[in-house]
């Protein structure tokens, strides 16, 4: 079927909709959602469409994230809302010590499928409180999927692949993203989990990016190639399970490697990338695999101080220029 | 309510056998056959049994660190837990939960928990499911005193209020949390008091007293299976073992402890009540202590026959689609 330009928003509220209609033990649960369709407007029109599938709560997170994994162990497919990515820390026990390991820890008995939703991500001047990229605590917990989708149809590919696996998911979906367009597939599009894509290609870097980082690392690849830099960009979107060997069949071409994330660089998502290709890949460098990230601080409010912390254009192409000594 | 002869019979054994378990592990825990650290609930044994016999297969319970009782009651199989607790790979986790992980999603056991007010969310979600899938079933919460001093206790019992939920909350108040006495943790002398601030009933009940827990517990999930919505039962129990073997204890005299040994003991009382009544003989006794050890000394057969898991075996079960 056709492709049509939409939102990344609109997306999701797609992918919901076309998943809802095909299973009814598919419902979403978290805060705010019923009055103005989710707190970014990214479930609207599923409120009607699903009365009593779309379910309000209290500010509960424990209770929110322990309901949807509760549900999940009784025959039900719930998604829940997270309302702003930082909250996770409200419900951590839920999500890593239950969500994460009831499977394992039980011996294989029992599927979960649930998907923690969570707008994440910086920019929207929203502060420290508002504003955080918590993929890599989730990486760093045996036993929960974490997808960063970035253009529109990844979200609603990855959305539905999220709803229909029967493992946890925990989905980070960039605020700032909400309102970006691009083609979308109509009807069913199914992006598997843990498969990165080559969304440009070059042979002289590789730039190994997601979510936000993603969209940083096409334009500076616009302007790399006016300089006679050709960059391939990977959009990672599952970091766990990863794709690692599409990232080194990559890496073993252009033979240098940068990752462009907008979470704080220590301990980070790059930083097992980097790792990873230096211990496997090593012979195949021709320079230290680097990182571009967001400064160690707590996200500022200011628009001076937030842009200054964030990674920008510019840090990914002094980097490029850094390994490619031009 | 009245009980015939048949089901008080079937609630001392069941009592029996959580007992016998339970010292059978305390003892194989202190010759080193079972690893890590295990939570008995030796005295405790009428809240588990009490409550559990008014459930169907298909209810849902979630527990806790001292769960062994709760299993047992809800029809967990002696020779899969025993196997648990000595890691070995027919139990009930293939060796990967142990003793504070143990579950059974056959017989609706969502799982012990080693986080102390773990079960509170999971039990709710269950309860939101029941309503979703518009079934009779209820979800039973088994929690200690300790955890109702936890946020998602407050959390959990808000939502299931609202929502009119069929989960019932059992807290088993046992007078001490870890070594701390819940007359010091607790701002309330009865824990089941503080349902009024979630606007469901509370009921505070002798634990000990298997007939007064069933008979509570079989009110609040009849309540529950009518679309009523939750309540919160506390079954006030006394600790009799450490909060883990090995508990030093220096938290509390023998004096106190022996106090529970006799006439407060559950299986004491309700061994002399059916021996008034005249359901019990001493011959009748000897005959159900027999069979519950044949079937112990078949679980400790099996388990000790079990092998341990291979090493390698601990990558598997972690996604259905990796």
């Amino acid at each position: 079927m056709a492709d049509r330009v939409m939102s990344s928003s609109a997306a999701l509220a797609e992918a919901l909709h076309e998943e809802m209609l095909r299973d009814e033990t598919i419902f979403i649960i978290g805060e705010d959602l019923i009055a103005h369709g989710g707190i970014f407007g990214q479930f609207k029109g599923l409120p009607e469409k699903f009365p009593g599938r779309v379910i309000d709560t209290p500010i509960s997170e424990t209770a929110i994230v322990g309901a949807g994994l509760g549900a999940a162990l009784t025959g039900m497919r719930p998604l829940v809302d997270m309302h702003f990515a930082d909250f996770v820390t409200c419900a951590m026990d839920e999500i890593v010590n239950q969500t994460a390991k009831i499977r394992y820890m039980f011996g294989g008995q029992v599927k979960v499928p649930l998907v923690i939703w969570a707008p994440d991500g910086a920019g929207l001047r929203a502060a420290a409180h508002h504003s955080q990229s918590l993929e890599g605590w989730f990486i760093h917990t045996p036993g929960i999927k974490v997808v960063v989708p970035s253009e529109p149809a990844d979200v609603k590919g990855l959305t539905k692949a999220a709803i229909r696996d029967d493992d946890p998911v925990i989905f980070f979906q960039h605020k700032k993203l909400f309102a970006k367009e691009g083609p979308v597939h109509e009807g069913e599009h199914l992006v598997p989990l843990g498969k990165a894509s080559v969304k440009r290609s070059g042979d002289q870097v590789t730039l190994l990016t997601y979510g936000s980082g993603f969209y940083m690392s096409m334009e500076a690849s616009d302007e790399l190639s006016k300089m006679g830099i050709e960059a391939e960009v990977i959009d990672i979107r599952t970091l766990k399970p990863l794709d690692f060997s599409t990232i080194a069949q990559s890496v073993k071409k252009t033979n240098r490697a940068i990752v462009v994330h907008e979470a704080c660089l220590s301990g980070g998502f790059g930083a097992e990338l980097a790792a990873r290709i230096s211990s496997e890949l090593f012979d195949y460098l021709d320079a230290p695999v680097i990182r571009v990230a967001a400064k160690d601080v707590p996200m500022p409010f200011s628009p001076t101080l937030e842009n200054f912390v964030l990674p920008k254009v510019e840090d990914v192409i002094k980097a490029v220029r850094q390994v490619t000594y031009r | 309510m009245p009980e015939d002869a048949q089901t008080l019979l079937s609630l001392y054994q069941t009592i029996m056998t959580i007992r016998h378990f339970e010292t059978l592990a305390g003892e194989m825990f202190a010759a080193g056959k079972i690893p890590g650290f295990i939570h008995l609930s030796i005295g405790q044994e009428a809240s588990a049994v009490g409550v559990c016999s008014v459930l169907r297969p298909d209810d849902y319970i979630t527990t806790t660190h001292r769960g062994h009782g709760h299993v047992i009651a809800k029809g967990g199989d002696l020779k899969k837990m025993l196997a648990e607790l000595m890691g070995r790979k027919t139990g009930y986790c293939k060796g990967k939960g142990g003793s504070m992980h143990v579950a059974d999603f056959s017989l609706g056991i969502l799982g012990a928990n080693g986080v102390v007010a773990g079960g509170f969310p999971i039990a709710v979600g269950a309860g939101l499911s029941i309503k979703l899938r518009k079934t009779d079933q209820v979800a039973v919460c088994f929690f200690g005193d300790g955890a109702s001093n936890r946020g998602p206790f407050h959390e959990a019992l808000n939502i299931a209020s609202i929502w009119k939920l069929p989960v019932l909350f059992v807290c088993e108040n046992n007078c001490y949390a870890s070594t701390t006495r819940t007359s010091y943790a607790c701002s309330v002398v009865d824990i089941a008091s503080r349902a009024k601030g979630y606007n469901i009933p509370g009921m505070s009940v002798d634990g000990n007293d298997i007939l007064a827990v069933r008979q509570a517990a079989g009110d609040a999930v009849a309540r529950a299976r009518r679309g009523e919505g939750p309540a919160l039962l506390e079954n006030k129990t006394y600790r009799r073992r450490g909060h883990f073997e090995g508990d030093p204890q220096k938290y509390r005299d023998h004096a106190e402890v022996a106090e529970w040994e006799q006439k407060k003991d559950p299986l004491f009382r309700l061994t002399a009540l059916l021996k008034k009544k005249k359901i019990l003989t001493d011959e009748s006794e000897n005959e159900i202590k027999g069979k519950v050890e044949i079937e112990l000394k078949e679980a400790v057969k099996f388990a000790e026959e079990s092998e341990f898991p291979k090493p390698e075996e601990a990558l598997e079960d972690m996604f259905i689609n990796p």
